[in-house]
């Protein structure tokens, strides 16, 4: 995508290399390199367990990413915007809480308890925004006294006993646990997916072309159209061999789908970025910057809320260990991981997705190897430690 | 000039804790009209440009458009009043691409959706006419030149031809051709009818363009030269408070 003057043209023919490797330190490969990360690991545990890579285990490890990767959706949010929400985890404990006490407790239809917590989330998120546009206090602060004040208010709601069973009949349970998405449908969605995707970098591709713009070759569209098709397809059928793909990893990755396009084509997304990129420059351009900063900290702590409703259905429970610090360290690490950069503007709703897989898939292959807890803390923690190493580097050179 | 002012100032003041950076401005930029203002460093220059954006609010006093009081309560408000700004450190996003600078605040949509069709082509005829070319408008702007960045910051200014042009510093860190070259695109913009503002804290950039020396020192003004007949020593002596 670059302009049509012979200008262009003209930039540095330059080694190809060389300007792969400028590009690789400065992050602008995008998602590249954690695709890289996530076919390594995949490969490693193959090699070190044949069960690994077999459908049975694949979907479960996707059906397990989802509730904290719509969470670390969220987190992706905060950090576009050079923000942090440390109390994600303790949003959807609570929200969790709700769900279970409303519904079996208090007896409230299940839709109203869902909607609820969906709503109390939102408000959390409102509260922040406030906070932070009113009183300028920096995020990483006052979240942390959120968090603390989220989760006294999560054990108060689960009373005494600390543990609310949801019944395995509620349709939120069999959504998040036993609900796989018929395979014509299935077959029906990514089928109409890569339609509309081919429909749009086309018409994009016409467009451009009668405004004398530079556009795509016709081959490099049908092969994005083609890459897409075959990933969703072999997806699909590979996952379709097992139990298919479960309702609730289809929620999420449709959540990211549609972020990513809010991030990417709205005036929304783009005042994200830049807000992150220089908030400064952004309130002098005309971006309203408060309001961008409040609707990211409630759209955070709703996703954060909606991933424990989703833990919630999944477990059939609440208790008080939904949503320890574990879930919030854990999404914000996927986010991270996945490409989204710590110090704003830059980053990516699908590093969602693909950072709360590497997690999973390094949880789920040690589990596999029959090792501890202890064991996968470590790892998860030094895969961490070398994402926020590129990050901070492929800032470095940036700048440099 | 008989003609009601574009915009004027009446009476503005803004302080920085202890620090008076505008007192009792009063000023008044006329269509077709280039005023320049002039003061060391410190005068209050950038003040005076982030009043009359949007992007400062002063303490005290009327900011008027067509001669009617007007509340710049941000950027996007003094923007839909026809005034922007090329702010001295230029005020652009390192992380967005051209394109998406140019048009930062006031996207093209289309359907709901960013129409960035439009707005690439819109971009490229807009860098064309100025004079230091960018590579691609798809590049992060990061990645350009101090004179592409003031190219970019020249060409969001231009967009959706605003009648004020407020430009502050522009031609600090420029080589002597491309001071020759924006003052061409400053005298075009007088043709053209805008009203224009050019801040500088030296004398002899502007005075060849300018219709109008307004010398700003500690915050007031201290001093209205008609640019034709200021002598150099009049326009210093008001610059420093020295007398002649
Ligand atoms: N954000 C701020 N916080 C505190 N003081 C400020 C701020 N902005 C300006 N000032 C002070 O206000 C006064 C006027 O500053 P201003 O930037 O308007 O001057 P200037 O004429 O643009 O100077 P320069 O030639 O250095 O750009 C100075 O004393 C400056 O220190
Ligand atoms: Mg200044």
């Amino acid at each position: 995508m670059t302009g049509p003057t012979p200008l262009v043209t003209a930039q540095d023919p330059g080694s190809r290399s060389a300007q792969l490797r400028r590009r690789l330190a400065t992050g602008d490969l995008g998602s590249l390199p954690v695709v890289v990360v996530l076919v390594v690991v995949w490969v490693v545990f193959q090699a070190l367990s044949p069960t690994f890579l077999s459908a049975d285990n694949l979907v479960n490890l996707v059906q397990q990413s989802a509730a904290t990767g719509v969470i670390a959706l969220g987190v992706v949010l905060t950090l576009l915007l050079g923000q942090i929400d440390l109390s994600v985890g303790a949003v959807s404990g609570m929200a969790a809480a709700t769900v279970a006490v409303g519904s079996v407790r208090l007896g409230w239809p299940l839709w109203l308890a869902v909607l609820v917590a969906l709503a109390a989330g939102a408000l959390v998120g409102l509260l922040y925004g406030a906070v932070h546009t009113r009183l300028r206090v920096p995020s990483f602060v006052f979240t942390l006294a959120g968090l603390l004040v989220v989760t006294g208010l999560q054990l108060r709601v689960l009373g005494a006993q600390g543990s609310v069973n949801l019944p395995f009949q509620a349709w939120l349970v069999r959504f998040c646990q036993t609900a796989f998405l018929d395979p014509a449908l299935s077959w029906a969605i990514a089928g109409a997916v890569v339609v509309l995707y081919g429909a749009a970098r086309l018409r994009d591709r016409a467009r451009r072309v009668a405004a004398e713009l530079s556009a795509p070759s016709l081959g490099s569209v049908g092969l994005r159209v083609g890459a897409l098709a075959v990933l969703l397809a072999v997806t699909i059928a590979y996952l379709g061999t097992d139990r298919g793909v479960g309702a609730m990893f289809a929620l999420f990755v449709g959540l990211v789908a549609l972020t990513d396009l809010a991030l990417r084509r709205t005036r929304w997304g783009r005042s994200v970025r830049a807000v992150g990129g220089d908030a400064e420059a952004a309130r002098r351009a005309g971006v309203p910057v408060r309001r961008v900063l409040v609707s990211a900290f409630v759209a955070c702590s709703t996703l954060a809320a909606l991933g424990g409703v989703l833990a919630a259905g999944r477990l059939a429970a609440a208790n008080q260990a939904t949503g320890a610090p574990e879930v919030a360290l854990t999404a914000i690490a996927a986010a991270v991981i996945g490409g989204t950069s710590m110090y704003g503007g830059r980053g990516s709703a699908w590093s969602a997705l693909l950072g709360i897989l590497v997690i999973q898939s390094v949880s789920t292959g040690l589990t596999l190897l029959n090792q501890d807890q202890a064991v996968r803390l470590v790892v998860t923690g030094l895969v961490l430690g070398v994402a926020v190493v590129v990050d901070g580097l492929q800032r470095r050179a940036r700048e440099s | 000039m008989s003609r009601t002012p574009v915009v004027s100032l009446r009476g503005v003041s803004r302080s920085f804790g202890a620090a008076r950076a505008l007192v009792g401005i009063d000023l008044d930029v006329h269509a077709h009209e280039v005023v320049a203002v002039v003061g060391d460093t410190g005068a209050g220059k950038s003040s005076l440009v982030g009043v009359l954006s949007g992007a400062l609010a002063p303490d005290e006093g009327q900011v008027l458009v067509d001669g009617a009081a007007v509340s710049l309560t941000d950027p996007a408000a003094a923007r839909a009043l026809g005034i922007a700004a090329v702010f001295q450190d230029l005020a652009l996003c390192a992380n967005l691409d051209v394109v998406e600078n140019l048009f930062l605040g006031q996207e093209t949509v289309r359907g709901g959706l960013l129409d960035e069709v439009a707005m690439e082509k819109e971009a490229w005829r807009l860098l064309g006419g100025l004079a230091a070319r960018v590579p691609s408008v798809r590049m992060p702007v990061a990645a350009l030149s101090g004179a592409q960045r003031r190219s970019v910051a020249i060409a969001r200014v231009l967009l959706g031809e605003p009648r004020v042009v407020l430009l502050d510093e522009p031609t600090a860190s420029l080589g002597l051709t491309q001071v020759a070259e924006f003052l061409t695109l400053v005298e075009r913009l007088r043709e053209r009818g805008h009203a224009v503002l050019i801040t500088s804290h030296s004398l002899s950039d502007l005075q060849a363009v300018a219709d109008r020396i307004v010398v700003l020192r500690l915050g007031r003004t201290n001093g209205e030269f008609d640019a034709d007949k200021a002598s150099y020593e009049d326009l210093l002596a008001a610059m420093t408070g020295v007398p002649r």
